[in-house]
Protein backbone atom coordinates (compact mmCIF):
# COMPACT_ATOMS: atom_id res chain seq x y z
CA UNK A 1 0.00 0.00 0.00
CA UNK A 2 1.51 3.05 -0.98
CA UNK A 3 0.34 5.53 1.85
CA UNK A 4 -0.20 9.31 1.13
CA UNK A 5 2.96 11.95 0.76
CA UNK A 6 2.10 15.44 1.81
CA UNK A 7 5.45 17.90 1.14
CA UNK A 8 5.94 21.37 0.52
CA UNK A 9 9.51 23.03 0.04
CA UNK A 10 12.17 20.86 -2.08
CA UNK A 11 13.08 17.97 -0.29
CA UNK A 12 15.77 15.46 -1.17
CA UNK A 13 14.98 11.90 -1.79
CA UNK A 14 16.84 9.29 -1.76
CA UNK A 15 16.44 5.39 -1.65
CA UNK A 16 19.21 5.06 0.64
CA UNK A 17 18.29 2.83 4.17
CA UNK A 18 19.92 2.14 7.34
CA UNK A 19 20.04 -1.57 6.03
CA UNK A 20 22.14 -0.42 2.39
CA UNK A 21 24.10 1.66 4.98
CA UNK A 22 25.50 -1.42 7.12
CA UNK A 23 25.35 -3.86 4.74
CA UNK A 24 28.12 -1.68 2.59
CA UNK A 25 30.22 -1.82 5.73
CA UNK A 26 29.31 -5.50 5.93
CA UNK A 27 31.09 -5.67 3.18
CA UNK A 28 33.45 -3.44 3.41
CA UNK A 29 34.77 -5.58 6.21
CA UNK A 30 35.26 -8.90 4.37
CA UNK A 31 38.32 -8.12 2.93
CA UNK A 32 39.62 -8.17 6.81
CA UNK A 33 37.58 -11.16 7.67
CA UNK A 34 39.15 -13.33 4.86
CA UNK A 35 42.47 -12.03 5.96
CA UNK A 36 42.24 -13.15 9.24
CA UNK A 37 40.76 -16.35 8.20
CA UNK A 38 43.78 -17.16 5.73
CA UNK A 39 46.04 -16.29 8.60
CA UNK A 40 44.35 -17.75 11.74
CA UNK A 41 42.66 -20.81 9.98
CA UNK A 42 38.99 -21.69 10.99
CA UNK A 43 39.18 -20.05 15.00
CA UNK A 44 39.00 -17.01 13.66
CA UNK A 45 35.77 -17.59 11.40
CA UNK A 46 34.38 -19.25 14.14
CA UNK A 47 35.16 -16.10 16.09
CA UNK A 48 33.05 -14.15 13.66
CA UNK A 49 29.91 -16.06 13.49
CA UNK A 50 29.84 -16.33 17.15
CA UNK A 51 30.19 -13.01 17.60
CA UNK A 52 27.33 -12.03 14.58
CA UNK A 53 25.31 -15.33 15.93
CA UNK A 54 25.56 -13.94 19.58
CA UNK A 55 24.71 -10.12 18.95
CA UNK A 56 21.68 -11.29 16.70
CA UNK A 57 20.52 -13.75 19.54
CA UNK A 58 21.36 -11.22 22.66
CA UNK A 59 19.15 -8.35 20.13
CA UNK A 60 16.73 -10.43 19.55
CA UNK A 61 16.33 -11.29 23.43
CA UNK A 62 16.60 -7.80 24.68
CA UNK A 63 13.57 -6.63 22.72
CA UNK A 64 11.15 -9.93 23.20
CA UNK A 65 11.89 -8.99 27.35
CA UNK A 66 11.08 -5.07 26.89
CA UNK A 67 8.01 -6.27 24.97
CA UNK A 68 8.79 -4.24 21.44
CA UNK A 69 7.11 -5.51 18.21
CA UNK A 70 9.10 -5.36 15.79
CA UNK A 71 12.00 -7.81 16.70
CA UNK A 72 12.58 -9.40 13.24
CA UNK A 73 12.74 -5.79 11.18
CA UNK A 74 15.19 -4.40 14.36
CA UNK A 75 17.58 -7.28 14.45
CA UNK A 76 17.90 -8.01 10.66
CA UNK A 77 18.89 -4.27 10.19
CA UNK A 78 21.79 -5.23 9.60
CA UNK A 79 23.29 -3.19 12.92
CA UNK A 80 23.84 -6.00 15.23
CA UNK A 81 25.87 -8.11 12.21
CA UNK A 82 28.11 -5.01 12.05
CA UNK A 83 28.85 -4.69 15.45
CA UNK A 84 29.45 -8.92 15.61
CA UNK A 85 31.94 -8.81 12.74
CA UNK A 86 33.84 -5.65 14.78
CA UNK A 87 33.92 -6.99 18.09
CA UNK A 88 35.37 -10.36 16.08
CA UNK A 89 38.15 -7.83 14.40
CA UNK A 90 39.06 -6.60 17.83
CA UNK A 91 39.64 -9.98 19.66
CA UNK A 92 42.59 -11.97 19.76
CA UNK A 93 42.46 -14.96 17.65
CA UNK A 94 42.49 -17.34 20.58
CA UNK A 95 39.53 -15.97 22.05
CA UNK A 96 37.62 -18.67 23.76
CA UNK A 97 33.74 -18.87 22.91
CA UNK A 98 32.62 -18.05 26.32
CA UNK A 99 34.57 -14.85 25.99
CA UNK A 100 33.20 -13.99 22.38
CA UNK A 101 29.97 -14.17 23.59
CA UNK A 102 30.57 -11.69 26.73
CA UNK A 103 31.62 -9.49 24.32
CA UNK A 104 28.52 -9.69 22.40
CA UNK A 105 26.48 -9.31 25.49
CA UNK A 106 27.63 -6.35 26.94
CA UNK A 107 28.01 -4.46 23.38
CA UNK A 108 24.20 -5.22 22.50
CA UNK A 109 22.89 -5.17 25.86
CA UNK A 110 25.07 -2.45 28.00
CA UNK A 111 26.45 -0.62 24.91
CA UNK A 112 23.20 -0.43 22.81
CA UNK A 113 19.62 -0.93 23.86
CA UNK A 114 20.17 0.04 27.22
CA UNK A 115 20.91 3.54 26.05
CA UNK A 116 17.63 3.23 23.55
CA UNK A 117 18.75 0.95 20.78
CA UNK A 118 20.53 2.26 17.59
CA UNK A 119 20.77 5.88 17.29
CA UNK A 120 20.48 6.33 21.37
CA UNK A 121 24.27 4.54 21.66
CA UNK A 122 26.91 7.04 23.27
CA UNK A 123 29.54 4.85 22.28
CA UNK A 124 30.37 2.37 19.66
CA UNK A 125 29.31 -0.78 21.05
CA UNK A 126 31.81 -3.07 19.82
CA UNK A 127 34.39 -1.08 21.28
CA UNK A 128 32.64 -0.96 24.75
CA UNK A 129 32.86 -4.73 24.60
CA UNK A 130 36.68 -4.53 23.37
CA UNK A 131 37.49 -2.63 26.37
CA UNK A 132 35.36 -4.66 28.74
CA UNK A 133 36.89 -7.35 28.27
CA UNK A 134 40.11 -6.00 28.30
CA UNK A 135 39.58 -5.18 31.47
CA UNK A 136 38.05 -7.83 32.97
CA UNK A 137 40.24 -10.93 31.19
CA UNK A 138 43.53 -9.37 30.15
CA UNK A 139 45.20 -12.71 29.84
CA UNK A 140 42.67 -14.26 27.36
CA UNK A 141 42.64 -10.44 25.36
CA UNK A 142 46.61 -10.59 25.01
CA UNK A 143 47.25 -13.76 23.54
CA UNK A 144 48.54 -13.98 20.85
CA UNK A 145 49.74 -15.77 18.27
CA UNK A 146 51.95 -15.71 15.23
CA UNK A 147 50.08 -16.11 11.60
CA UNK A 148 50.44 -19.22 10.14
CA UNK A 149 49.33 -20.72 6.89
CA UNK A 150 49.25 -24.59 7.81
CA UNK A 151 46.88 -25.19 10.78
CA UNK A 152 48.31 -26.50 13.99
CA UNK A 153 51.51 -24.70 14.25
CA UNK A 154 50.78 -21.64 16.28
CA UNK A 155 53.31 -20.11 18.13
CA UNK A 156 52.41 -17.35 20.87
CA UNK A 157 53.93 -13.83 19.64
CA UNK A 158 53.60 -10.33 20.89
CA UNK A 159 52.22 -7.68 18.53
CA UNK A 160 54.34 -4.90 17.31
CA UNK A 161 53.12 -2.60 19.79
CA UNK A 162 53.04 -4.73 22.32
CA UNK A 163 56.56 -5.72 21.97
CA UNK A 164 57.30 -2.08 21.46
CA UNK A 165 56.60 -1.18 25.16
CA UNK A 166 58.29 -4.55 27.00
CA UNK A 167 61.15 -5.01 24.65
CA UNK A 168 61.95 -1.31 23.26
CA UNK A 169 62.50 -0.27 19.57
CA UNK A 170 65.53 -2.32 18.29
CA UNK A 171 63.88 -5.80 19.27
CA UNK A 172 60.31 -4.34 16.98
CA UNK A 173 62.61 -3.24 14.13
CA UNK A 174 64.78 -6.59 14.25
CA UNK A 175 61.93 -8.97 14.24
CA UNK A 176 59.40 -7.14 11.77
CA UNK A 177 59.56 -4.86 8.48
CA UNK A 178 57.66 -2.11 7.25
CA UNK A 179 55.71 -4.80 4.94
CA UNK A 180 54.97 -7.22 7.38
CA UNK A 181 52.71 -4.41 8.65
CA UNK A 182 51.58 -3.84 5.73
CA UNK A 183 50.52 -7.53 4.38
CA UNK A 184 49.41 -8.39 8.11
CA UNK A 185 52.57 -11.26 8.92
CA UNK A 186 52.34 -9.95 12.38
CA UNK A 187 50.84 -10.75 15.99
CA UNK A 188 47.45 -9.51 16.92
CA UNK A 189 43.96 -9.25 16.87
CA UNK A 190 42.10 -10.80 14.11
CA UNK A 191 41.23 -7.38 12.12
CA UNK A 192 44.27 -5.43 13.13
CA UNK A 193 46.77 -7.51 11.28
CA UNK A 194 46.46 -6.50 7.35
CA UNK A 195 46.84 -2.73 7.02
CA UNK A 196 46.16 -3.49 3.10
CA UNK A 197 42.75 -5.24 3.86
CA UNK A 198 42.06 -2.63 6.29
CA UNK A 199 42.56 0.45 3.47
CA UNK A 200 40.69 -1.89 0.78
CA UNK A 201 37.56 -1.97 2.82
CA UNK A 202 38.27 1.88 3.85
CA UNK A 203 38.55 3.10 0.61
CA UNK A 204 35.36 0.97 -0.47
CA UNK A 205 33.24 2.91 1.88
CA UNK A 206 34.86 6.60 1.21
CA UNK A 207 33.18 5.65 -2.35
CA UNK A 208 30.12 4.91 -1.07
CA UNK A 209 30.16 7.72 0.76
CA UNK A 210 29.29 5.93 3.31
CA UNK A 211 31.60 7.44 5.42
CA UNK A 212 33.47 11.03 4.62
CA UNK A 213 37.10 11.78 4.40
CA UNK A 214 37.17 14.28 7.15
CA UNK A 215 37.34 11.74 10.25
CA UNK A 216 39.88 8.65 9.12
CA UNK A 217 42.59 11.62 7.52
CA UNK A 218 42.07 13.86 10.55
CA UNK A 219 42.32 10.48 13.09
CA UNK A 220 45.31 9.64 11.05
CA UNK A 221 46.79 12.99 10.61
CA UNK A 222 47.12 14.00 14.18
CA UNK A 223 48.15 10.62 14.91
CA UNK A 224 51.03 10.48 12.12
CA UNK A 225 51.89 13.90 13.46
CA UNK A 226 51.96 13.32 17.01
CA UNK A 227 54.25 10.27 16.79
CA UNK A 228 56.45 12.07 13.83
CA UNK A 229 57.30 14.67 16.46
CA UNK A 230 58.91 12.20 19.53
CA UNK A 231 60.67 10.34 16.84
CA UNK A 232 62.09 13.59 15.60
CA UNK A 233 63.57 14.17 18.78
CA UNK A 234 64.26 10.67 20.21
CA UNK A 235 64.47 8.14 16.83
CA UNK A 236 66.22 5.40 19.31
CA UNK A 237 63.21 5.72 21.80
CA UNK A 238 60.29 6.19 19.70
CA UNK A 239 59.23 4.26 16.58
CA UNK A 240 58.37 6.11 13.25
CA UNK A 241 55.32 7.36 12.51
CA UNK A 242 54.20 5.23 9.61
CA UNK A 243 54.52 2.29 12.07
CA UNK A 244 52.44 3.98 14.52
CA UNK A 245 49.29 3.92 11.66
CA UNK A 246 50.06 0.61 10.38
CA UNK A 247 50.07 -1.49 13.34
CA UNK A 248 47.49 -1.68 16.05
CA UNK A 249 43.75 -0.79 15.43
CA UNK A 250 44.35 2.38 14.40
CA UNK A 251 43.39 1.66 10.31
CA UNK A 252 40.59 -0.21 11.93
CA UNK A 253 39.63 2.12 13.98
CA UNK A 254 39.67 5.38 12.00
CA UNK A 255 37.61 3.50 8.91
CA UNK A 256 35.21 1.35 10.44
CA UNK A 257 34.95 2.33 14.28
CA UNK A 258 35.58 6.30 14.68
CA UNK A 259 33.35 6.64 11.50
CA UNK A 260 30.17 5.06 13.20
CA UNK A 261 27.47 7.57 12.52
CA UNK A 262 25.73 7.44 15.77
CA UNK A 263 28.69 8.21 17.77
CA UNK A 264 30.17 10.98 16.18
CA UNK A 265 29.66 14.51 15.48
CA UNK A 266 27.75 15.42 12.36
CA UNK A 267 29.43 18.68 11.37
CA UNK A 268 32.70 19.00 8.96
CA UNK A 269 34.37 21.13 11.24
CA UNK A 270 33.32 18.54 14.29
CA UNK A 271 34.52 15.44 12.55
CA UNK A 272 37.98 16.93 12.01
CA UNK A 273 38.30 17.61 15.87
CA UNK A 274 37.01 14.67 16.95
CA UNK A 275 39.65 12.97 14.99
CA UNK A 276 42.44 14.84 15.72
CA UNK A 277 41.05 14.41 19.36
CA UNK A 278 41.28 10.18 18.42
CA UNK A 279 44.53 10.71 16.72
CA UNK A 280 46.35 12.69 19.81
CA UNK A 281 45.10 10.49 22.81
CA UNK A 282 45.93 7.40 21.03
CA UNK A 283 49.44 8.71 20.51
CA UNK A 284 49.46 9.56 24.39
CA UNK A 285 48.54 6.34 25.44
CA UNK A 286 50.45 4.53 22.91
CA UNK A 287 54.01 5.91 23.97
CA UNK A 288 53.01 7.20 28.07
CA UNK A 289 50.10 4.86 28.74
CA UNK A 290 50.14 1.88 30.90
CA UNK A 291 48.46 -0.30 27.47
CA UNK A 292 50.61 -1.31 24.67
CA UNK A 293 47.34 -0.26 22.53
CA UNK A 294 45.01 2.89 22.63
CA UNK A 295 42.26 3.59 20.30
CA UNK A 296 40.03 1.88 21.51
CA UNK A 297 40.25 3.77 24.69
CA UNK A 298 40.71 7.18 22.71
CA UNK A 299 37.33 6.47 20.63
CA UNK A 300 35.23 6.22 23.52
CA UNK A 301 36.60 9.06 25.23
CA UNK A 302 36.43 10.85 22.03
CA UNK A 303 32.35 9.10 21.92
CA UNK A 304 31.70 10.70 25.37
CA UNK A 305 32.85 14.46 24.11
CA UNK A 306 30.51 14.44 20.50
CA UNK A 307 27.61 15.88 21.93
CA UNK A 308 29.88 18.90 23.07
CA UNK A 309 31.66 19.12 19.97
CA UNK A 310 28.40 19.06 18.34
CA UNK A 311 27.54 21.94 20.33
CA UNK A 312 29.94 23.77 19.65
CA UNK A 313 30.04 23.28 15.91
CA UNK A 314 26.67 23.86 15.40
CA UNK A 315 26.06 25.21 11.94
CA UNK A 316 24.84 29.03 11.67
CA UNK A 317 21.79 29.19 9.92
CA UNK A 318 21.29 31.16 6.97
CA UNK A 319 20.28 34.78 7.75
CA UNK A 320 20.44 34.03 11.76
CA UNK A 321 21.55 36.87 13.36
CA UNK A 322 23.21 37.24 16.63
CA UNK A 323 21.38 40.03 19.12
CA UNK A 324 23.70 41.39 21.76
CA UNK A 325 21.33 40.60 25.27
CA UNK B 1 0.61 8.16 69.58
CA UNK B 2 1.09 6.02 66.89
CA UNK B 3 -0.73 2.44 66.43
CA UNK B 4 1.05 -0.48 65.02
CA UNK B 5 -0.07 0.00 61.57
CA UNK B 6 1.72 3.19 60.83
CA UNK B 7 4.80 1.87 63.21
CA UNK B 8 5.20 -1.20 61.05
CA UNK B 9 5.48 1.40 57.71
CA UNK B 10 7.82 3.80 59.54
CA UNK B 11 10.04 0.25 60.10
CA UNK B 12 9.43 -1.44 56.56
CA UNK B 13 9.02 1.30 53.88
CA UNK B 14 12.84 1.93 54.54
CA UNK B 15 14.07 -1.78 53.85
CA UNK B 16 12.56 -1.94 50.43
CA UNK B 17 9.67 0.33 49.21
CA UNK B 18 11.99 3.63 50.11
CA UNK B 19 15.42 1.71 50.11
CA UNK B 20 17.54 4.63 50.45
CA UNK B 21 20.25 3.31 47.72
CA UNK B 22 17.54 2.11 45.07
CA UNK B 23 14.69 4.40 45.58
CA UNK B 24 15.94 7.65 47.17
CA UNK B 25 19.25 7.08 45.60
CA UNK B 26 20.84 8.14 49.06
CA UNK B 27 24.86 7.38 50.24
CA UNK B 28 25.64 6.53 46.26
CA UNK B 29 29.37 7.11 47.50
CA UNK B 30 29.78 4.20 49.99
CA UNK B 31 27.48 1.98 48.37
CA UNK B 32 30.07 2.28 45.11
CA UNK B 33 32.96 2.36 46.96
CA UNK B 34 32.62 -0.43 49.47
CA UNK B 35 30.45 -2.85 47.78
CA UNK B 36 33.55 -4.73 45.89
CA UNK B 37 33.35 -7.68 48.57
CA UNK B 38 30.39 -8.80 50.55
CA UNK B 39 32.03 -8.77 53.85
CA UNK B 40 33.11 -4.95 53.14
CA UNK B 41 29.46 -4.21 52.18
CA UNK B 42 28.21 -5.82 55.57
CA UNK B 43 30.59 -3.79 57.72
CA UNK B 44 29.68 -0.65 56.25
CA UNK B 45 25.99 -1.71 55.96
CA UNK B 46 26.46 -2.26 60.08
CA UNK B 47 28.42 0.47 60.87
CA UNK B 48 26.33 2.70 58.72
CA UNK B 49 22.90 1.24 60.69
CA UNK B 50 24.67 2.29 63.99
CA UNK B 51 25.35 5.56 63.45
CA UNK B 52 21.40 5.86 61.35
CA UNK B 53 19.76 4.65 64.54
CA UNK B 54 21.34 6.26 67.35
CA UNK B 55 21.89 9.52 65.74
CA UNK B 56 17.69 9.61 65.00
CA UNK B 57 17.41 8.66 68.89
CA UNK B 58 19.06 11.49 70.13
CA UNK B 59 18.29 14.14 67.40
CA UNK B 60 14.81 12.96 67.92
CA UNK B 61 15.49 13.61 71.80
CA UNK B 62 17.09 16.48 71.48
CA UNK B 63 14.67 18.12 68.74
CA UNK B 64 12.70 20.86 71.18
CA UNK B 65 15.80 22.06 71.82
CA UNK B 66 18.17 22.29 68.83
CA UNK B 67 17.26 25.82 67.15
CA UNK B 68 15.58 25.79 63.61
CA UNK B 69 18.62 27.91 62.05
CA UNK B 70 21.26 25.90 63.65
CA UNK B 71 20.28 22.32 63.30
CA UNK B 72 22.23 21.15 60.78
CA UNK B 73 25.68 21.77 63.13
CA UNK B 74 23.93 19.92 65.62
CA UNK B 75 22.96 17.07 63.63
CA UNK B 76 26.34 17.08 62.28
CA UNK B 77 28.03 16.94 66.54
CA UNK B 78 25.90 14.14 66.74
CA UNK B 79 26.72 12.57 63.72
CA UNK B 80 30.49 12.67 64.64
CA UNK B 81 29.92 11.45 68.04
CA UNK B 82 28.19 8.58 67.04
CA UNK B 83 30.58 7.79 63.65
CA UNK B 84 33.61 8.60 65.98
CA UNK B 85 32.63 5.82 68.38
CA UNK B 86 31.93 3.30 65.53
CA UNK B 87 35.41 4.25 64.03
CA UNK B 88 37.40 3.44 67.65
CA UNK B 89 35.66 0.28 68.35
CA UNK B 90 36.08 -1.19 64.72
CA UNK B 91 40.09 -0.07 64.94
CA UNK B 92 40.15 -1.76 68.09
CA UNK B 93 38.20 -5.41 67.09
CA UNK B 94 38.29 -6.18 63.53
CA UNK B 95 41.49 -4.06 62.76
CA UNK B 96 41.12 -6.43 58.65
CA UNK B 97 38.05 -4.97 58.27
CA UNK B 98 38.52 -1.39 59.28
CA UNK B 99 41.89 -1.47 56.93
CA UNK B 100 40.28 -2.24 54.15
CA UNK B 101 36.92 0.02 54.53
CA UNK B 102 39.41 2.97 55.48
CA UNK B 103 38.48 6.12 54.47
CA UNK B 104 34.76 5.43 54.26
CA UNK B 105 34.07 4.93 57.84
CA UNK B 106 34.73 8.25 59.29
CA UNK B 107 33.03 9.60 56.12
CA UNK B 108 29.57 8.30 57.38
CA UNK B 109 29.84 11.89 58.93
CA UNK B 110 28.73 13.34 55.99
CA UNK B 111 26.46 9.73 54.51
CA UNK B 112 23.54 12.07 53.01
CA UNK B 113 20.99 8.63 54.36
CA UNK B 114 21.76 9.59 58.44
CA UNK B 115 21.86 13.19 57.57
CA UNK B 116 18.77 12.75 55.43
CA UNK B 117 16.97 10.96 57.86
CA UNK B 118 17.73 13.25 60.75
CA UNK B 119 16.54 16.53 58.75
CA UNK B 120 13.19 14.82 57.21
CA UNK B 121 12.41 12.28 60.30
CA UNK B 122 13.98 12.54 63.55
CA UNK B 123 13.65 16.37 63.70
CA UNK B 124 9.92 16.31 63.36
CA UNK B 125 9.01 12.69 64.95
CA UNK B 126 8.83 10.78 68.45
CA UNK B 127 12.18 8.61 69.93
CA UNK B 128 9.90 5.17 69.20
CA UNK B 129 9.60 6.14 65.56
CA UNK B 130 12.61 7.66 64.95
CA UNK B 131 14.65 4.61 66.08
CA UNK B 132 11.95 2.12 63.93
CA UNK B 133 12.80 4.93 60.79
CA UNK B 134 16.90 4.64 61.46
CA UNK B 135 16.65 1.00 61.70
CA UNK B 136 14.33 0.00 58.59
CA UNK B 137 16.85 2.60 56.90
CA UNK B 138 19.62 0.73 58.41
CA UNK B 139 18.29 -2.63 56.68
CA UNK B 140 17.52 -1.22 53.54
CA UNK B 141 21.07 0.00 52.95
CA UNK B 142 22.82 -2.48 54.41
CA UNK B 143 20.28 -4.98 51.81
CA UNK B 144 20.79 -2.67 48.81
CA UNK B 145 24.64 -3.01 49.21
CA UNK B 146 24.34 -6.99 50.44
CA UNK B 147 22.80 -7.02 46.74
CA UNK B 148 25.08 -5.15 44.80
CA UNK B 149 28.61 -6.78 46.53
CA UNK B 150 27.40 -10.26 46.03
CA UNK B 151 26.68 -9.49 42.86
CA UNK B 152 29.82 -8.09 42.17
CA UNK B 153 31.70 -10.49 44.47
CA UNK B 154 30.61 -13.81 42.76
CA UNK B 155 31.64 -12.06 39.25
CA UNK B 156 34.25 -9.94 39.95
CA UNK B 157 36.02 -12.49 42.39
CA UNK B 158 33.99 -15.80 41.44
CA UNK B 159 33.63 -16.03 45.55
CA UNK B 160 30.95 -15.25 47.92
CA UNK B 161 32.48 -13.83 51.69
CA UNK B 162 35.93 -15.00 50.47
CA UNK B 163 35.31 -18.56 50.04
CA UNK B 164 35.82 -19.38 45.95
CA UNK B 165 32.74 -20.94 44.34
CA UNK B 166 34.11 -22.38 40.90
CA UNK B 167 37.18 -24.00 39.85
CA UNK B 168 40.15 -22.34 39.06
CA UNK B 169 39.42 -22.65 35.67
CA UNK B 170 36.85 -19.96 36.05
CA UNK B 171 38.41 -16.50 34.79
CA UNK B 172 36.57 -13.42 36.96
CA UNK B 173 35.04 -10.74 35.16
CA UNK B 174 37.86 -8.32 37.08
CA UNK B 175 36.05 -5.14 35.83
CA UNK B 176 32.96 -5.75 38.36
CA UNK B 177 34.94 -5.52 41.50
CA UNK B 178 36.17 -2.27 39.75
CA UNK B 179 34.42 1.01 39.82
CA UNK B 180 33.16 0.67 36.48
CA UNK B 181 31.04 -2.24 37.00
CA UNK B 182 29.99 -0.73 40.28
CA UNK B 183 28.25 1.60 38.26
CA UNK B 184 27.12 -0.79 36.37
CA UNK B 185 25.71 -2.76 38.61
CA UNK B 186 23.84 0.27 40.30
CA UNK B 187 22.36 1.19 37.66
CA UNK B 188 21.07 -2.94 36.80
CA UNK B 189 20.05 -3.23 40.32
CA UNK B 190 17.93 0.42 40.35
CA UNK B 191 16.21 -0.73 36.64
CA UNK B 192 15.26 -3.73 38.58
CA UNK B 193 13.82 -2.51 41.67
CA UNK B 194 11.55 0.17 39.30
CA UNK B 195 10.54 -2.83 37.26
CA UNK B 196 9.41 -4.72 40.15
CA UNK B 197 7.66 -1.96 41.46
CA UNK B 198 6.16 -1.29 38.66
CA UNK B 199 4.96 -4.99 38.10
CA UNK B 200 3.50 -4.65 42.02
CA UNK B 201 1.26 -1.44 41.14
CA UNK B 202 -0.24 -3.30 38.22
CA UNK B 203 -0.90 -6.14 39.33
CA UNK B 204 -2.57 -4.08 43.15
Amino acid sequence: MKSLVITSSPHVRSIERLTDVMYDVVIAMIPAVLVSIYFFGLQSLLITVTAVVGCMAFEALFLKIAGKTNIRATVLDGSAIVTGILIALNLPPTSPIWMTLIGSLIAIIVAKQVFGGLGYNIFNPALVARVFLLISFPVQMTRWVNPSFFKGDAITAATPLGMLKTDGLATVSKTFSHLDFFLGTIGGSLGEVSAVALLIGGLYLLMRKVISWEIPVSMLGSLFIFTGIFWMLDKARYADPIFHILTGGALLGAFFMATDMVTSPITRKGMLIFGAGIGVLTGLIRLFGGYPEGVSFAILIMNSLVPLIDKYTEVKKFGLVKVKA
Amino acid sequence: MSNGNTAWSTFADGIWKNSPTLTLLLGMCPMLATSSSVMNALGMGMAATFVLVMSNIFISALRNIIPKQMRIPCFIVVIATFVTIVDLVMAAYSPGLYKSLGIFIPLIVVNCIVLGRAEAFAYKNGIASSMLDGVGMGIGFTVGLFLMSTFREILGNGSFLNLPLFGPSFSPVLIMIMPPGAFMTLGFLIALKSYLDKRQKKGA
